[in-house]
């Protein structure tokens, strides 16, 4: 008897295909929400939001609704949707240089307001999509075309550390920092943006995961490598964890 | 139904109630600020949306988010506040999302002053944002006509899926006058058809700016264009007071309009043929039926509380009919009727002398012959 093991999901469009570079981590992300968006059937209910960066293509490969933000703003407009709808299911999906430097002001006041939506951000501590520019997430000593002989605090001061932060405010339901760089770790990252989802599906506030992903094209590393990076060097900077997680308490 | 004396801040907020505005969001600033009150004291407990965001630019993206859902719904702000919006604004008109945006005029450049002015005519007019793209502006005169265009711009927004600005000063913002609050009279689209609400039984949908393929932003930019065609020819609107024989027209938006109106009252009780041209609609702008006003004048003199900026519309509407004259105060310097008055006489009487030297012209042009 046949049992079948893997099957695209149905919130991904059929003849989207992903545009990204060899050993780019957005793919993985993307495929993992749309096997969650499949599993609780919210594939009518959802609108997911887009960014600036490679985090913008969404109505390219996602079989759902999908509003486009200004860079940095899409957490505001995922609010004025949620708000609208609030029996929807809003997501927004968005990069480092997006969430966590152009947008960050709104990253945290949406957190503060406990909006119940989800924010998903990539961080590949670069700008990925103009070139490799340093973003507010990169880390010290790492070579950018900003910074060509490796980021200096003295200059440009310390990464900004997203997770911790989104953490620290009132209105978060759920916050954590997850890899994506081994089939263990793909799966942990499933079941913390799993929770995310839920935070926002049972009303609890805002969820936010933030998923460490490789950009070997700009990190000029070849995928294998650019994922031992992140094992090696990254995680040290921006360890992976649960921050904060209200379900917790329920589940001891 | 009964007036009722209101502040022209106020009637704005209480008239997008009642034109069925879902939700606000928005940042204070004066002298607006009157508007956030009242929609935070009576958004809420008619179970509408009600946020003090954290920046204009995230009340300009949260209107953008109701937007897309076909909602209702409206920020508002001052001079450089609005500026902040101007990335939104063009996104918008893009991505033909729907949205009220209220404009409370003060003193500028930079943080200015409180005073009313009406510099930002540009600025509502002429960009900031990037790329073609328009807002449909209305100027209102008076706390009546305020709320009535509060109503329009609700339904404008939504007929034609792109901003509308309401530009006010913040003379008509803090002015107390009497207004009637009539019915919602328009009768809105059906947002069904394009509106994200889930991809239920349908394809999914997108409302994004970004058209990277080749000629497709082109093609969506004329598209857009002929929707902007389609608005002027429908939607321009004006006032236009004793123009019919008047020698000298005036010009003027918002309450700079009713201003003008009474020194051309002064005027024509003292003799002169002077008529007001007031566009209601700055954009689209009543070229038309300028230049046709103008075929008659003498002169026109364009009055404005800024150093001469809806002046070039009205040059380019009166395309050399007759000259056109700008006299203004800016950044919170204000005109009266006797200041316009004065100004009135003494264009007036250039235009005596001006034909008195044409008769001298002729006669002397007889006497060579």
């Amino acid at each position: 008897m046949e049992t079948l093991v893997y099957k695209r999901p149905e919130s991904l469009l059929k003849d989207g295909h992903f545009t990204f570079c060899p050993g780019c981590g957005h793919g993985v992300v993307l495929r993992i929400i749309a096997e969650l968006i499949d599993e609780y059937n919210l594939q009518k209910d959802t609108i997911a939001i887009s960014s600036v960066g490679c985090s913008i293509f969404l109505e390219k490969f996602f079989n759902l609704d999908v509003a486009g933000a200004s860079h940095g703003r899409s957490p505001c407009v995922a609010t004025g949707i949620k708000r609208c709808k609030p029996d929807k299911f809003v997501f927004t999906y968005q990069g480092d240089g997006d969430a966590a430097t152009i947008g960050f002001n709104e990253t945290i006041h949406t957190a503060c307001r406990g909006e119940h939506i989800t924010t998903i951000m990539i961080n590949n501590t670069n700008f990925g999509m103009t070139g490799g520019q340093a973003s507010a997430t990169t880390l010290v000593g790492q070579v950018t075309t900003t910074t060509p002989h490796g980021r200096k605090a003295e200059l440009t001061g310390y990464p900004l550390h997203a997770a911790e932060i989104v953490a620290k405010c009132d209105g978060t339901a759920y916050s954590a920092r997850v890899a994506i760089t081994s089939t263990k770790c793909i799966r942990q990252a499933k079941e913390a943006i799993r929770k995310a989802f839920e935070t926002q599906i049972k009303g609890l506030g805002f969820g936010f995961v933030e998923v460490l992903a490789t950009c070997p094209t700009n990190w000029h590393m070849t995928p294998v490598e650019a994922v031992k990076q992140i094992e090696n060097v990254t995680e040290t900077v921006h360890p992976l964890g649960v921050f904060k997680d209200v379900t917790a308490k329920e589940q001891e | 139904m009964a007036k009722e004396l209101v502040k022209g801040n106020e009637a704005i907020a209480k008239a997008a109630i009642k034109a069925g505005c879902q939700c606000y969001f928005g940042y204070p600033i004066t002298p607006q600020s009157e508007i956030g009150e009242y929609m935070g004291a009576h958004l809420p407990e008619l179970g509408r949306v009600f946020i003090t965001a954290e920046s204009e630019l995230a009340s300009i993206n949260m209107v953008i988010g109701a937007g897309t859902t076909g909602t209702k719904a409206m920020t508002s702000s001052s001079s450089c506040g609005i500026a902040l919006m101007q990335e939104a604004f063009s996104a918008m008109c893009c991505a033909e999302v729907p949205g009220v945006i209220v404009s409370v005029m003060r003193g500028g450049p930079g943080l200015g002053n409180i005073a009313p002015a009406q510099a930002d005519y540009f600025q509502a007019l002429k960009g900031g944002g990037n790329g073609d793209y328009h807002l449909i502006v209305l100027s209102p005169s008076t706390v009546q006509e305020a709320v009535d265009l509060t109503y329009r711009a609700f339904h404008l927004a939504l007929k034609y899926r792109n901003p509308v600005m309401l530009l006010a000063d913040g003379m008509l913002g803090q002015m107390m006058e009497p207004a009637e609050f009539g019915e919602y009279p328009y009768k809105d689209p059906d947002v069904t058809k394009w509106a994200l609400d889930g991809a239920n039984n349908r394809e999914p949908r997108n409302i994004v700016s970004l058209h990277m393929p080749e000629g497709e932003m082109e093609a969506l930019t004329n598209r857009i264009f002929e929707k902007y065609e389609q608005v002027a020819k429908e939607e321009t609107t004006y006032e236009s007071y004793m123009t019919g024989d008047a020698r000298l027209i005036l010009t003027a938006f918002g309450t700079v309009g009713r201003i003008a109106k009474s020194a051309v009252q002064k005027a024509r009780k003292a003799g002169m043929k002077v008529g007001l041209f007031r566009p209601i609609t700055l954009y689209p702008f009543p070229e038309k039926q300028l230049h046709e006003a103008a075929q008659h004048a003498d002169m026109i003199l364009d009055l404005e509380l800024n150093k001469g900026q809806m002046l070039l519309d009205v040059r380019s509407a009166v395309f050399g009919a007759c000259p056109v004259e700008f006299f203004g105060r800016t950044a919170g310097g204000l005109l009266t009727p006797d200041m316009m008055f004065e100004k009135i006489q003494e264009l007036y009487k250039k235009l005596d002398n001006r034909l008195e030297a044409k008769i001298e012209a002729g006669v002397k042009k007889l006497w060579k012959h």
